[in-house]
């Protein structure tokens, strides 16, 4: 016990003499909780469209009045050429083209029926995708309004409606905000445990600290313990930080309890901190651990459904993202926060997460030899 | 001299897959002696010193320090050497009283016997006034000393030095000498690697490695005697010329 007394003291005077960690600590979760969510919001904005009106008219006037009014589209063209706007979306100044045909009113209010054709720039699939919902139903809103004008108030309509009401639970407003930062807060978790200790472990072998180490009656398991400690102390004051500045900025505040979160990261941590530790076993230089942890990062991120969501991808994506302890995370940590989940419906990734804390430090406890 | 061995090595080996680094060297370290251990680069100076200090597994032979056998009391043998790398090891980023207090503390010493201990060290080192600046500030030579006095700090049995006195001026080389002498009539046995071959003259017994064998091993008199030469330079020329293996 004594030796650990030891191993941490020193720990603890490294890390605060370190000025590029504590600028880790403490700039890292504020640049990326401030910058970060406003960057990754999947709302669509600021669609450039134009629009071919060949028919000139009230209607199709009033149409692309209520398109351009409903703040999602801006008008970059108003022609009746299709050749000329074709090329504004080959020079990519234009994603959506709306072609509004001739005969467009007299069509609508002959025969009751008229066609529009739609070009999208398929390039960016999200906002095509995304561009081009938006643009039909506010065309349905505006079939609506033309069909209500035309009803003659005694006669009921001969065709039946189906309107669908929703309502969003959880997240009402549908913010984004609210369910990105805590996933950012993960990643940000998860950046401060696995490379600082990654790199702080082999920090001591480049400079051979770690062989006069291994020269004394050191135990491994104390060698180990006086790394995992510290950062994981320091993670959870970064995952603090992060919290405060999630509600200061965003008003974001957990709907269930932080000792659920708090308990989650803390077994998280563990984890994190782990495959960190696994990390600086195999890496011999700094370079080496940075590359490692940058290339799980990746994974991490991309396979974590913090941007994407996990049961949209393929099986077999499904079932890497089962391997990555992100992925736990950031779904626990939106049920919590989010929802207001307890302990009892979490329980199952808390489980899982403790294996991967078991598994990954198991590993490393094994992969580190005092002796080569 | 006292004919009590603390180092014992019985044809002790090291291979890196095809290459042997260390080939089957025997021999014995008295108690209390200065134990010069010569090669050139690459001979397999520092893989012999790492086996015997319980950082390198022997791939064969046998050997004990401290009366500790290398392959399955390392840990027990650990606590009774100290270990001095090529490489600076001291923390640069910790105080020089830190660094003390650390290095003792993990070798179990009490907080009494390092806060007395660290008073004499320092005095006799002239780095009262620096105990609380940072090693990093201090010159090449003082950090060499202070690394010296923290490798023996816990009085080992024995203490192990890896080219202690590379890149240090001659002034401060003759003062580590001292502090060697000095640990050395404290009982503490002194196993040295140098390429300095005046450090040699200062050593009870030299051996010189050659392409990982034990080509020679006495005083360093009888080695001048028996090649018939005038320094101790001569005689390692002599023996180091016949290395087919190329330095690092």
């Amino acid at each position: 016990m004594r030796t650990l007394k030891f191993l941490l003291q020193k720990e603890f005077r490294q890390i605060f003499r370190d000025p590029s960690i504590l600028r880790i600590i403490f700039i890292m979760p504020v640049i990326q909780l401030i910058v970060l969510p406003w960057a990754a919001d999947y709302e669509i904005k600021n669609i450039k469209l134009a629009v071919i009106d060949h028919d000139r008219s009230d209607y199709s006037r009033s149409l692309t009045n209520k398109i351009t009014a409903s703040g999602y589209f801006i008008l970059t063209d108003y022609t009746s050429s299709f050749e000329k706007t074709l090329g504004e979306i080959e020079h990519d100044k234009a994603d959506i083209i709306l072609e509004i045909p001739a005969s467009f009113e007299k069509n609508l209010v002959k025969e009751n029926e008229s066609k529009l054709f739609m070009a999208v720039n398929a390039i960016n699939g999200v906002k095509a995708g995304l561009g081009s919902s938006y643009l039909r139903s506010i065309i349905q809103d505006y079939n609506q309004e033309v069909r209500t004008e035309w009803i003659q108030f005694p006669r009921f309509s001969p065709e039946t409606n189906i309107e669908v009401t929703n309502s969003n639970w959880f997240n009402p407003s549908m913010n984004y905000k609210v369910f990105m930062v805590p996933g950012i807060l993960v990643l940000l978790l998860t950046m401060v445990g696995a490379n600082l200790t990654a790199i702080n472990i082999v920090k001591e072998k480049e400079i051979g600290t770690i062989e006069q180490i291994n020269v004394t009656p050191v135990k491994k398991f104390h060698f180990i313990l006086g790394k995992l400690i510290p950062f994981w102390m320091l993670g959870l004051l970064v995952f603090t930080i992060g919290f405060g500045i999630a509600w200061i900025v965003y008003g974001i505040y957990p709907a269930g309890s932080f000792l659920t979160i708090y308990l989650f990261a803390a077994v998280y941590l563990l984890a994190v901190l782990g495959l960190g530790l696994l990390i600086s076993t195999y890496a011999n230089n700094q370079q080496q651990a940075m590359l490692i942890s940058f290339f799980l990062m990746m994974i991490f991120v991309l396979m974590g459904g913090l941007y994407t969501s996990i049961d949209s991808m393929p099986g077999w994506a499904q079932a890497i993202t089962k391997a990555n302890p992100v992925s736990y995370f950031i779904e626990v940590i939106r049920m919590v926060v989010l929802k207001g989940s307890g302990l009892a419906d979490i329980k199952y990734q808390l489980l899982t997460v403790l294996g991967f804390a078991v598994l990954l430090n198991g590993w490393a406890v094994v992969n580190y030899h005092k002796r080569s | 001299m006292s004919t009590d061995r603390v180092i014992t090595a019985e044809h002790l080996s090291k291979r890196f897959g095809s290459f042997t680094a260390v080939d089957a060297i025997s021999f014995d370290v008295y108690r209390g002696e200065i134990f010069g251990f010569l090669g050139a680069n690459g001979a397999g100076k520092t893989t012999a010193m790492r086996m015997l200090s319980g950082l390198s597994m022997p791939t064969s032979g046998k050997a004990s320090v401290a009366g500790f056998d290398v392959y399955k009391e390392n840990e027990k043998i650990k606590q009774n050497i100290g270990y001095m790398s090529q490489k600076f090891s001291l923390y640069e980023d910790l105080t020089v009283k830190e660094n003390i207090r650390f290095y003792a503390g993990i070798y179990g010493k009490s907080n009494q016997f390092i806060k007395e201990k660290t008073a004499v060290v320092l005095d006799r080192l002239h780095l009262t006034a620096e105990g609380d600046k940072l090693v990093k500030s201090l010159p090449l030579g003082w950090k060499q000393k202070l690394a010296f006095s923290v490798a023996i700090f816990h009085e080992p049995k024995i203490v192990f030095l890896d080219e202690p006195t590379g890149g240090v001026d001659p002034v401060t080389r003759r003062e580590f000498w001292n502090m060697i002498y000095q640990a050395a009539n404290a009982g503490i046995t002194i196993f040295v690697t140098t390429h300095y071959m005046d450090e040699a003259e200062y050593c009870n017994r030299v051996s010189i490695m050659v392409d990982g064998r034990i080509d020679a091993l006495d005083t360093p008199q009888q080695l001048k005697k028996t090649y018939g030469v005038a320094t101790m330079d001569d005689v390692f020329l002599k023996l180091a010329r016949k290395a087919v293996r190329s330095a690092d």
